[in-house]
């Protein structure tokens, strides 16, 4: 038996970290035209924990386009929805959500989370079995009834809560805000903060150290070859969509007490700052969403304190410069 | 010797297009079969029809005299099929190691069987953790063969192994077409290669506008020149 050895030269694999130090170079060029360093610091802060909360509801939506080629327009209404769940939770509980406990207080922020993310991943489930699965690989369709699908999910959400925003706060433990120095930090900002890096670290460790992680990197790629290797493709869209709606209503929560209001048409309103994250970042991939969030939010940051009339168009003006520089997105996939 | 493999009268629609039009033949179990024919005769889509990635609108397909014909991919390839197509599909944003981790349906990769392909692909091992869309052409069809044995299978599809590469590669792959064959697993080849499916195959089936045209024994072909030149429409100097 002789063996083929043909591999003489390759290239050593080489990391390509210039789109991630995006945000840093953002910030640098930003800071002289701030001038204050606590005003820079506040503002930096607040990107920051704006595009945790964005990455959280664009990388569910990210990984359902990337790997099921799906066009979902009804992302949003998975936004609104787990933030309406989130009132079911806190709003009967806010005895212990406003009481002078920390554990009480995250206790039921959490269970607000956990309900959001069941509900929405449940409708998910729903959603994509009765919507989705008929307009597998045809866009216009998939357009036209995710986009149905989301309004008739916003139209329940009046029928059921009232045309009227619902006012929600976050827990008393996480109202204020620290102090850096001159610079004020709101608590909720971190919190918010930490729970998108959460979902980062935990979406990066399934991706990259599980076999369930492997089926949906090989699945954006090429569904049908995963196919031919054993594993049901249709189960691993049904989980994967599950995902998306389960963290688009993730999102919603985070989003809603952050604003500190819920109203049916806030998901709508976000999708269209999701649909650039995820253009920006690259389709399919979490990395390039998470880098991409982190850009969207700190240039509205800034531009907002600079030029308020520029931060109407900031985000279009990004995305334009971002695909000039990289047509597929920050972190293109091979496959896509 | 058993028969493996069995398509009888079957059928394929792709679009408006009738493209098998009732493929007859079988494949026996642990020897290799060639199924030649000119650009267009059907052979990939007869491929794929067996895979179950186009569904055959008529006719039956049976592995071990059990009907396959209406199982999804998925199911045909835990029945012991394994598919190489033409294209590679190897997943280009993984490594090597997950490229063939992934096709280890039944539990972790087996040393044993991976020192066996090593032996034959030993640029795998020296690209073990590389991205696989970084490989050569070369080594993305060894990947891709690769992902098809690692785990014993019963039957494989092999859709033009030797496309586009070099010579001296395309003999090496002939060896290791040879070496898995030793261990008696039963190959379905497509090779436009004829050099190849000589040194390589037991057994021929030629298609031609979507039905099987000739079977018979592959030394009995290699020596025909003029049947050769009938149903191939080529000469075996030209492949010397």
């Amino acid at each position: 038996m002789s063996a083929i050895d043909v591999g003489a030269a390759l290239p050593r694999p080489r990391m390509d970290f210039t789109p991630a130090l995006t945000p840093l170079i953002v910030a640098a060029i930003a800071a002289p035209f701030i001038g204050s360093f606590s005003t820079f610091v506040t503002l930096t802060a607040a990107g920051l924990a704006m595009g945790m909360m964005i990455f959280v509801m664009a990388s569910g939506l990210t990984l359902a386009f990337g790997m099921m080629d799906v066009l979902n327009f009804g992302h949003g209404a998975f936004i609104s929805l787990g933030a309406y769940i989130a009132t079911l939770v806190l709003l009967p509980l806010a005895a212990w959500s406003q009481a002078d406990s920390l554990a009480l207080n995250l206790g039921v922020l959490l269970l607000a989370l956990a309900a959001a993310v069941v509900v929405c991943g449940a409708f998910g489930f729903v959603f994509e079995r009765l919507i989705i699965v008929p307009v597998y690989g045809q866009h216009l369709k998939q357009i036209l009834v995710t986009i149905g699908g989301a309004i008739v999910i916003e139209q329940l959400l009046y029928a059921l809560f009232g045309p009227d925003q619902i006012p929600i706060t976050p827990p008393a433990a996480l109202r204020g805000s620290f102090l850096l120095g001159d610079a004020t930090i709101e608590k909720y900002r971190v919190f918010a903060a930490i729970v998108g890096l959460v979902v980062f670290a935990g979406q990066m460790l399934i991706l990259n150290r599980t076999k369930i992680g492997l089926l949906i990197r090989a699945g954006v790629e090429n569904r049908e070859m995963v196919e031919a290797l054993g594993y049901r493709i249709d189960r691993l869209f049904v989980g994967v969509f599950m995902a998306s709606s389960a963290l688009a209503g993730l999102g919603g929560v985070l989003w809603g007490l952050y604003r500190e209001q819920v109203h049916a048409s806030m998901g709508g309103e976000l999708l269209v700052l999701v649909f650039i994250v995820i253009i920006i970042g690259g389709l399919g991939s979490v990395g390039g969403c998470f880098t991409g969030a982190i850009l969207v939010a700190l240039i509205a940051n800034y531009a907002g304190f600079l030029a308020p009339k520029l931060a109407l168009v900031s985000n279009i003006l990004l995305m334009v410069v971002v695909l000039l520089w990289r047509p597929r997105g920050l972190y293109p996939l091979s496959g896509r | 010797m058993s028969v493996r493999l069995a398509l009888e009268g079957v059928h394929t629609h792709i679009g408006r297009y009738h493209i098998l039009q009732g493929v007859d033949f079988d494949a026996p179990a642990g020897a290799t079969t060639m199924l030649l024919g000119r650009n267009g005769a059907g052979k990939t889509t007869c491929l794929r029809t067996i895979m179950g990635l186009w569904r055959a609108s008529k006719g039956e397909i049976t592995l071990d005299s059990t009907a396959i014909g209406a199982l999804r991919p998925s199911a045909v390839a835990r029945a012991g099929v394994a598919y190489v197509p033409e294209t590679m599909a190897i997943f280009s944003d993984l490594s090597v190691r997950e490229n063939l981790a992934l096709a280890a349906r039944d539990g972790p990769l087996d040393d044993a069987r991976l020192q066996w392909i090593f032996g034959f692909f030993p640029a795998l091992r020296k690209f073990w953790l590389s991205r696989a869309g970084s490989l050569s052409g070369g080594q993305k069809q060894m990947v891709s063969i690769a992902r098809a044995i690692v785990e014993p299978r019963r039957l494989l599809l092999i859709d033009e192994p030797t496309k586009g590469l070099a010579p001296a590669i395309i003999a090496g792959l002939i060896d290791c077409l040879q070496e898995i064959k030793r261990t008696g697993v039963t190959l379905l080849v497509v090779e436009q290669n004829f050099r190849v499916a000589r040194e390589v195959g037991d057994h021929v089936r030629v298609m031609d506008n979507g039905r099987i045209v000739h079977r018979g024994a592959m030394a009995d072909l290699a020596a025909d020149a003029a049947l050769q030149g009938r149903l191939l429409g080529l000469s075996l100097d030209s492949h010397q």
